[in-house]
């Protein structure tokens, strides 16, 4: 199954603004590893646009968005 | 009165509703700096400023009220001396002090509203706690390099604990710091947000955040 990772802010960094991974039974947990994004990195993470979860079992045409924590002031 | 003749999307009744407004800014470094320097222009009645820092030479970068000639003195003093040459009308405490869970009901005390200027992920979240235990709103804000996020939160809302998962208590901006620009944007969004929640207008970023991208030039409004 191949599933599009919409990436943001440092996110992009030798990454691109969007990539695609082909991978069997994905979850978000294991295609943002793939692209070396660990869960502890991540502060937003959407499946299709809604608030998502790492365990989801993700079904074709599903998209994942990640956006990084920002804490400063 | 001429002090407010440009106020113009501000009907009478709403800018008695600012005048009459006491807002709690938790930090005055890069976003508090710019929050007060906007609330005490636009005509708020009381803001309570609190920080325990002082102006060191790393703030020049960003942080408005930080010159070369106050570096070593308090940023809430240096803050309170700013306001009254903009605004002698408004009211101001200051309070010398970092914010923590100890502190917290009584430098909030009869605030109105909160405004989140702090650097602190883990200071947040107590930030947000109080403000849910005393009923008093909250507009968080951050920033780190190009991008900043904004979001108004009410009591229940807890937004914050779905924003910050895990404990670290820092973000992007340990990699990338703080530029000039990013507080600015960041600080006069909290501002608008601020503004809105206390004249009643609808359109906040509540339950939702505006994550900014001033790299790319992408503003994202998120379900969160």
């Amino acid at each position: 199954m191949n599933v599009e990772v919409r990436l943001f802010a440092t996110f992009r960094n030798d990454r691109g603004k969007k990539v695609f991974v082909e991978m069997e039974k994905p979850t978000p947990e294991k295609v943002l590893l793939s692209l070396g994004i660990k869960e502890e990195d991540v502060a937003i993470l959407l499946i299709n646009g809604l608030d998502g979860a790492f365990s989801t079992e993700l079904v074709e045409g599903d998209y994942l968005s990640v956006f990084p924590p920002v804490g400063g002031g | 009165m001429n002090r407010y003749a440009k106020n113009g999307i501000l009907t009478k009744q709403e800018m008695i509703l600012l005048k009459r407004a006491h807002i709690c800014i938790v930090g005055c470094g890069g976003l508090g700096g710019y929050i007060m320097e906007m609330l005490s222009r636009v005509g708020v009645g009381k803001l309570t400023l609190i920080d325990g820092d002082v102006f060191d030479e790393t703030n020049l970068n960003r942080q408005l009220l930080s010159l070369t000639h106050n570096l070593g003195q308090y940023k809430v003093e240096v803050a309170r001396a700013r306001i009254k040459s903009v605004n002698p009308e408004v009211k101001i405490n200051i309070h010398k002090v970092y914010f923590n869970k100890e502190n917290a009901r009584d430098l909030i005390d009869d605030a109105t509203l909160v405004i989140d200027a702090l650097d602190s992920i883990e200071i947040r979240k107590i930030l947000q706690d109080v403000c849910e235990t005393m009923d008093v709103p909250l507009i968080h804000g951050a920033i780190a390099g190009w991008y900043g996020q904004v979001t108004t939160i009410f009591p229940g809302d807890k937004t914050l604990d779905r924003l910050y998962t895990t404990n670290k208590d820092k973000g992007i901006e340990t990699d990338l710091g703080n530029p000039s620009f990013t507080p600015a944007t960041v600080a006069s969004m909290q501002v608008s947000e601020a503004i809105k929640v206390l004249i009643n207008k609808k359109e906040l970023l509540r339950n939702k955040i505006l994550y900014i991208d001033l790299l790319d030039n992408e503003f994202h409004i998120l379900p969160i």
